[in-house]
């Protein structure tokens, strides 16, 4: 696929759009349908896409395995830590009301930053996965050749 | 009255699907199949007004979903097995009952069910006209599938990103095992040019 003028310009120009879409999907989620697990889905898309057409290994040196693992680690640590956060301003666990001086403002607040732990999670594990499959088919084919 | 006979024609369509993705013996018609499925479930979940399942459905199930089957594909024969000749109708009958009664189970419930949108059915009557009503009024956040699954129902969310986390660890962590045998296996049939044990792995 790599070979192909069509396909590369296509990739090339689809992938900037499509993150941008995911990022709207993301912060518009609190005005229209969306929200961190589909704008996870759509930013990882448009990733793999570029793994697809460039190969796995342009897409490794765009994200490397350990900026995959930290993605998805920090995901769960801001969802978390928005909910230690309300125990810290003597609220409860994931209570929004008390991260701002307007019970409403800290919901805003609180819901942003949790949607947006959910889609970096979700962005993380995807990509996470889709590299591994990938790896895995050039690893064995590289064993089945050593044994022919 | 047109929104039923869209929803009929989907249904259809869904069957149609299955009968087709059981007949299939190759997989890769299979998994477009699959992605197929799930858009045409995003179309059905449009016309029942919930969009953002849709926008879920048709992200994860008709575009992640058969990407990643795709990918884990290459490592399956690319063709089923035929399987073994039936010996005669007892060999099916067993499965056959069983699939009878549940399905006369599940058609007997959903008779029960109360129809679609039904203001006065239990589950719109509980905690869902104060979320309705706060959701506008209190936190200013139009879209209430928003507010229920982030604020209200803050815990499952935290729940569900955890189990999405911990799933994605596992597979990596099966999958990074997988990689290192292979590179032990290689090493060795390098080393004494007879194929590992390791190859069934």
């Amino acid at each position: 696929m790599r070979d192909n003028p069509i396909l590369r310009v296509t990739a090339k120009i689809l992938f900037a759009p499509i993150i941008v879409f995911g990022l709207y999907v993301q912060f518009h989620g609190d005005y229209g349908p969306g929200g961190g697990f589909q704008a996870g889905v759509i930013i990882a898309a448009a990733f793999i896409l570029h793994a697809l057409i460039f190969g796995l290994e342009a897409g490794r040196r765009l994200v490397p395995g350990w900026v995959n693992l930290a993605i998805l680690a920090f995901g769960v640590l801001i969802y978390g830590g928005v909910g230690v956060a309300g125990m810290m301003l003597d609220g409860l666990f994931l209570d929004y009301n008390v991260l701002s001086y307007d019970a409403s403002k800290g919901q805003h607040y609180g819901i942003l930053l949790v949607e947006f732990g959910v889609g970096m999670t979700v962005t993380g594990v995807m990509l996470a996965l889709f590299h591994a499959f990938a790896g895995f088919i050039e690893s064995d084919y590289d064993a089945t050749e050593d044994k022919t | 009255m047109a929104g039923y006979l869209t929803n009929l024609l989907l249904l259809a369509l869904l069957v149609f699907i299955l009968v087709l993705v059981i007949r299939t013996r190759r997989l890769f018609p299979v998994v477009v199949l699959a992605g197929a499925y799930s858009l045409v479930s995003a179309a059905m979940f449009v016309n029942l007004d919930a969009v953002d399942v849709a926008f879920t459905e048709a992200a994860v199930g008709a575009g992640i979903s058969t990407v990643l089957f795709l990918a884990a594909m290459a490592y399956l024969p690319a063709v089923e097995k035929t399987p073994p000749e039936a010996k005669g109708v007892g060999h099916i009958m067993p499965a056959l009952i069983i699939c009878v009664f549940a399905g006369a189970l599940l058609v007997a419930a959903a008779v029960e069910l109360p129809p679609v949108g039904d203001p006065l059915a239990p589950p719109h009557t509980h905690v869902a006209p104060r979320y309705l009503e706060e959701s506008g009024s209190f936190l200013h956040i139009p879209n209430v599938v928003t507010t229920v699954l982030a604020s209200y129902r803050g815990f499952d969310t935290f729940g569900e990103t955890v189990v999405v986390f911990a799933a994605g660890l596992g597979v990596l962590v099966l999958l990074a095992g997988f990689t290192r045998t292979a590179r032990a296996t290689k090493s060795a049939a390098v080393e004494d040019t007879t194929p590992g044990e390791g190859d069934d792995a």
